[in-house]
């Protein structure tokens, strides 16, 4: 380990910029200090990786038209509860007497539908390739219980997409270890083909240091790369039986990424024969695009066009205790992880 | 006796009475114990410690000790914090009107066996019973009176760069027990609250060396918060050795999978001490010999960089200790 840690103290090559992809990633890497290692020639920016980062303003919206107008128990990850919509946030209606629970995992949603069978019950599925399968195998069990009273409103999104369009945002990517541990790494070979360079990592100190390590002297070659430095969890393959499950369930669909936009065929959203477990066939939504504050610049520090402490609203109207932009809200989320350890 | 407690059970009454007699004085009995208005009571020392606490602690039982437990443990470890020996308590209950009469037996047994373990006396108490769902269980208020030893001065003030930070055990056995009884995340695993009456090792500690600056004991926030408190009141800073705060290997595991940091979550019987250098190890090995400190450990010490709380790891990354906004967990304690 040391000598890796050599390596990212000394370099002194050309200015080097990493996105770190996946939110857990952020957040590790500033809690275990790595930054403090770095040369100043290394500069690691914060990607989309986080999903609740990503969830646009009109999905809560949707979620909160389900509370109040529907009257549905929302359940959903706690991150997303304070995460603003266009006018307010679950939080909000729930102090107004929506009923929004937390949850740590879908089935424990499919509980509360079971639980109360004349209520109508809505889990909020939003994540990448890791979260996606738990959310499928809940419509599963539903439909397996002929369970009426649940259904899921889908943000769940893709990497494959997002890689392409945050292509030139970095000089490699830190690559997140749990998305590619379902995907497989063939995405990442294909990707190095496209001139994108990157490496899977891990989430220890060991395991990140190691892939940073590898980027910073992979690098030096100037011809794109890939290499797998979590390979005892990632495999070539990925999990078959968790693509096979999304593959039989879910289709992909055009999404809005708050920050990016509306990334073609980056979504994912449950197949027609599954139509009545979810929320936007069943209730008759209209998703919008909803609202954001102007002065937030959550988008830019997504793309990884600026930090969290450039954006005006950063630590002044907009701190973890009141919120202005998702970044904010999620633990996992850049400008959180920046007011936390870096202000 | 009945088998729930009622609202006539508050009303001063016949009732009153005989909850008094069946279940309070027969398990708190001892000679300043009164019957009167308030307790008369001798002191020897000059100086005192007085101090109170309320208990709301959801549910009121736990792996580990339950809230009788908890309201004896608070108070005593706050009056032996500033140096004193616990002599005296007060308990106030408020219970809900419904709560199992053998449940409140249970509660009462455990202050009485707490409060023996301490050496303290429960001397005089007060019931009130409000109606269903004005409270949720019960609450406990106790407030006690301790004398303070000779030549002994501690406070949250007197930090100084250079000290040693002793924590007495591990951290984050209480929030992670709390967290597990209320079953909100379909975790199993075994972890025991830490909730222990400290003064003996307090005691110990001070028999052993006077020159100790601050004594705090860790409990809502965790030792985290309590490390920025003392930043605060002495105007210092802290650097922490990562590896080598104490963490149960259960309570890592929960606090990995939830997205939380050991450090601040709630201990019940935990101390944090600063001292010189000089005397840390001796108070290490005191504290390895005392029955609620076993794991103890120095784990870190104090800088003149004010208002930091620096984690230093071994492989070289070194980062601040992010202070935590909003309610980690509600009704902890």
């Amino acid at each position: 380990m040391s000598s890796a840690v050599d390596i990212l103290r000394n370099y002194s090559g050309r200015k080097l910029r990493i996105m770190e992809v996946c939110g857990t990633h952020t957040h590790e890497i500033f809690r275990l200090g790595i930054r403090s290692l770095l040369s100043e020639n290394i500069e690691l920016v914060s990607g989309p990786g986080c999903p609740v980062c990503v969830t646009p303003p009109g999905f809560i919206d949707s979620a909160i038209e389900l509370a109040t107008r529907h009257k549905a128990i929302i359940t959903t990850f706690g991150d997303l509860i304070r995460v603003p919509g266009s006018n307010s946030s679950l939080a909000g209606v729930r102090k107004d007497g929506a009923v929004v629970k937390a949850v740590y995992s879908p089935l424990d949603a499919l509980d509360i539908a079971r639980s109360n069978p004349d209520q109508e019950v809505v889990f909020l599925a939003v994540g990448f390739e890791t979260t996606t399968p738990s959310a499928c195998i809940a419509v599963k069990k539903a439909r397996e219980e002929n369970l009426k009273n649940f259904s899921i409103l889908t943000a769940n999104k893709t990497m494959p997409q997002a890689y392409k369009a945050l292509q030139g945002s970095a000089d490699a990517f830190l690559y997140p270890g749990h998305v590619h541990a379902i995907i497989g790494t063939g995405l990442c070979e294909d990707l190095t083909r496209e001139g994108v360079s990157g490496v899977v990592a891990g989430f220890t100190a060991e395991l990140l240091v190691k892939a940073l390590s590898m980027i910073v002297e992979m690098s030096q070659s100037g011809v794109p790369f890939f290499a797998n430095a979590y390979s005892s969890i990632v495999k070539s393959q990925g999990n078959l039986a968790a693509q096979k499950l999304i593959a039989d369930m879910m289709q992909p669909c055009d999404c809005v990424w708050r920050g990016l936009g509306e990334i073609k065929q980056s979504g994912m959203a449950l197949k027609d024969e599954f139509a009545g477990f979810d929320a936007v066939k069943k209730f008759k939504l209209v998703p919008g695009e909803g609202r954001t504050n102007p002065g937030c610049r959550c988008g830019e520090v997504l793309r990884g066009n600026c930090k969290p402490c450039d954006c005006p609203l950063f630590g002044k109207v907009c701190d973890p205790l009141h919120p202005v932009g998702a970044c904010m809200v999620s633990g996992e989320g850049a400008c959180s992880a920046f007011y936390q350890y870096a202000r | 006796m009945e088998e729930f407690i009622t609202l006539s059970h508050g009303a001063g009454g016949r009732q009153t009475a005989d909850l008094i007699g069946n279940i309070f004085k027969k398990h708190f009995a001892n000679k300043d114990f009164t019957p009167d208005d308030a307790a008369v009571l001798d002191l020897e020392s000059k100086k005192i410690a007085f101090s109170t606490d309320g208990f709301i602690v959801s549910p009121w039982q736990f792996a580990g000790g339950n809230i009788g437990k908890l309201s004896i443990c608070g108070t005593v470890n706050d009056l032996a914090c500033m140096g004193a020996k616990p002599k005296y308590l007060t308990c106030a209950m408020v219970i809900e009107e419904g709560f199992k009469v053998t449940d409140l037996e249970a509660i009462a047994a455990s202050m009485a066996a707490t409060a023996a373990e301490a050496g303290v006396n429960i001397v005089a108490g007060d019931t009130k019973v409000a109606g269903k769902g004005q409270v949720d269980g019960i609450f406990i208020t106790t407030t006690g009176v301790g004398e303070i030893m000779d030549g002994v001065r501690t406070s949250g003030a007197l930090a100084q760069v250079g000290d040693a930070v002793i924590v007495t055990g591990d951290v984050g056995r209480h929030g992670c027990t709390i967290l597990l009884e209320r079953d909100e995340f379909g975790i199993e695993a075994d972890v025991t609250s830490d909730c222990a009456p400290l003064n003996q090792t307090v005691e110990a500690l001070l028999l052993e060396s006077k020159d100790i600056h601050v004594i705090r004991d860790a409990t809502r926030g965790g030792v985290g918060t309590v490390l920025y408190e003392i930043c605060d009141q002495s105007q210092v800073g802290i650097k922490l050795n990562s590896e080598a705060i104490p963490v149960d290997d259960a309570v890592k595991g929960v606090c990995g999978m939830l997205g939380l940091e050991p450090l601040y979550l709630a201990c019940e019987g935990r101390l944090v001490i600063f001292a010189p250098q000089s005397v840390a190890g001796k108070l290490l090995e005191v504290l390895h010999r005392m029955p609620y400190s076993q794991n103890a450990a120095i784990i870190g010490e104090v800088t003149s960089e004010i208002g930091k709380v620096i984690v230093e790891h071994s492989f070289g990354g070194k980062t601040i200790l992010p202070q935590p906004t909003g309610e980690l967990l509600p009704r902890i304690c």
